[in-house]
């Protein structure tokens, strides 16, 4: 019989690039040490994981004016530091690129195929008006804090980032 | 030393020579030995780290000049 793998589940609730790019090294290393690797998105953490593409649909001129603003998506994600306007967002991408080092998109699809579950937090998801199709295919859920506590009780690792 | 198959991880940064050395170990045999080829000095300490939790036995690194080499024998299915 094959044994039980040791968990490590993350709640990514900032959505700054940098540490969305920690929180996925993270999860990608720890699947790469076969941990099974859920991570948690709540709050602004869930821009992350926001399609790219097209318009965020949502009901009422509050939750679409906050869509608007928070509009999301791996590729608007900003510096939590010396963002200076996107200059310095472009820059660190920038030197990203010129060391091959993978963007958030490849962490994202990287850290799918391994198997990290990507999962969204309902009650922010209902609070900001985000449903299923705000979301890239990659998410494979969307679940409550009972659900991730329950993750986190069995895990040997759970952080918040 | 000796090693049945080469990874070259030069260029790359944490985490991406652990997650290719990990992958590559799903193709290997047991018994099989992997040399890993890297510039990152951090794989001096995560590669024993990952192979402690894996199961898997670090052989030993080896430096010359900027490139550093770990064999790692995978020792578990």
């Amino acid at each position: 019989m094959a044994e039980e793998k040791e968990k490590l589940t993350i709640v990514v609730f900032s959505g700054d690039l940098d540490r969305a790019l920690a929180a996925f090294i993270l999860a990608t290393t720890g699947a790469s040490m076969g941990m099974e690797v859920s991570m948690f998105f709540t709050f602004w953490g869930l821009n992350i994981i926001k399609k790219n593409e097209g318009g965020i649909k949502s009901k009422g001129l509050m939750r679409k004016m906050l869509n608007f603003m928070n509009r999301g998506g791996s590729k608007r994600l900003k510096l939590s530091k010396f963002n200076m306007f996107g200059l310095g967002t472009w820059m660190m991408k920038k030197l990203m690129k010129e060391v091959n080092y993978p963007s958030i998109d490849d962490f994202i699809s990287m850290a799918h195929q391994m198997g990290v579950k990507l999962i969204a937090c309902t009650t922010t998801c209902g609070i900001m008006g985000l449903n299923d199709d705000a979301f890239r295919s990659e998410v494979e859920s969307l679940a409550g804090a009972a659900y991730f506590l329950g993750q986190a009780r069995e895990a040997r690792v759970a952080l918040f980032i | 030393m000796k090693a049945d198959q080469t990874l070259d991880c030069v260029g790359l940064y944490c985490p991406m020579p652990i997650v290719k050395t990990a992958a590559k170990f799903k193709e290997l045999k047991l018994g099989e030995v992997l040399e890993v080829v890297a510039d990152d000095k951090g794989i001096k300490q995560d590669m024993p780290a990952w192979c402690e939790t894996t199961g898997n036995e670090c052989l030993g690194i080896e430096e010359e000049g900027e490139e550093i080499k770990v064999y790692v024998k995978k020792t578990r299915e």
